[in-house]
């Protein structure tokens, strides 16, 4: 995916350890799809997106970082969230992506409804960490 | 300690009203809370109103389902209200239809419901 981040002046960080931090990352999502003019069911989307990633990252990578921002395209104004932790990174990420799989306590909802409900979705994984990173359009 | 949702019994119901966002162990405190006091009130419905709430993702979603089969357990309907419609069709997307669980556009139609689903129920043989 572009990098969206370098030179974005209005980037926000959120260190994500626990499902308080959750909660955290998921208002400063929220805020920058208001601030960004994103239509409510854009941003219903987008933050319950960006709560199934935080949380995953807290479950399954031991936490991580979220970095949001808003982006601007030829679709007009934007909301780009990465989540990346260092965590074992997933085995078998086609399997991860299939609805109804979980390797956890989950619904197996979390990667493949979080890719349904935004726009762009790219991830990569390795034995280093899961970097996931996620845009919703206003379109 | 984080904060618990606090559950109010009126008559043989139970209201339960998700005011704040919720941190994961909120959930997981209320769903004990509200099995608990099922049975310590000799609840015949629980109605859980949702309306604050901005987003409900699969955690949540899960609870919801979970709650519903439990207090059934115990002997009481569980009615959700006051889910937005942005919610209701990012749970859809999501791929969490919620079977089991019954619902109502607002607080009065799911007592209503329930107070339905109650003398039903004790009409039965």
């Amino acid at each position: 995916m572009k990098d969206y981040l370098t030179g974005n002046a209005t980037v926000e960080s959120v260190p994500v350890a626990s499902s308080k931090d959750v909660v955290q990352a998921r208002q400063v999502v929220r805020n920058l799809a208001q601030r960004g003019g994103l239509s409510l069911v854009h941003q219903t989307k987008l933050v319950t997106a960006a709560s199934e990633l935080a949380r995953n990252m807290v479950v399954y990578g031991g936490g991580g970082v979220v970095r949001a921002a808003e982006v601007n395209g030829p679709q007009g104004v934007g909301v780009f969230v990465e989540f990346r932790d260092d965590g074992p990174g997933i085995r078998d990420v086609e399997q991860a992506l299939t609805d109804g799989w979980s390797s956890g306590r989950g619904m197996g909802l979390g990667l493949s409804g979080a890719q349904r409900l935004v726009n762009e979705f790219d991830i990569q994984t390795g034995p280093d960490g899961t970097t996931v990173t996620i845009v919703k359009w206003n379109r | 300690m984080t904060d618990r949702v606090p559950v109010l019994k009126i008559g043989e119901i139970l209201l339960v009203s998700i005011q704040i966002d919720l941190e994961d162990e909120m959930v997981l405190d209320l769903q004990e809370d509200l099995s608990q006091k099922i049975v310590s009130a000799g609840a015949k419905g629980v109605v859980i109103d949702i309306s604050a709430l901005e987003i409900v993702d699969s955690f949540v979603g899960r609870m919801l389902a979970t709650i519903a089969s439990i207090s059934r357990m115990l002997g009481a309907e569980t009615v959700v209200v006051g889910m937005r419609p942005a919610v209701a069709m990012t749970l859809v997307e999501l791929g969490l239809s919620l079977q089991g669980v019954r619902t109502a556009l607002n607080l009065e139609r799911g007592l209503k419901l329930l107070r339905r689903l109650s003398t039903a129920h004790s009409a039965r043989p």
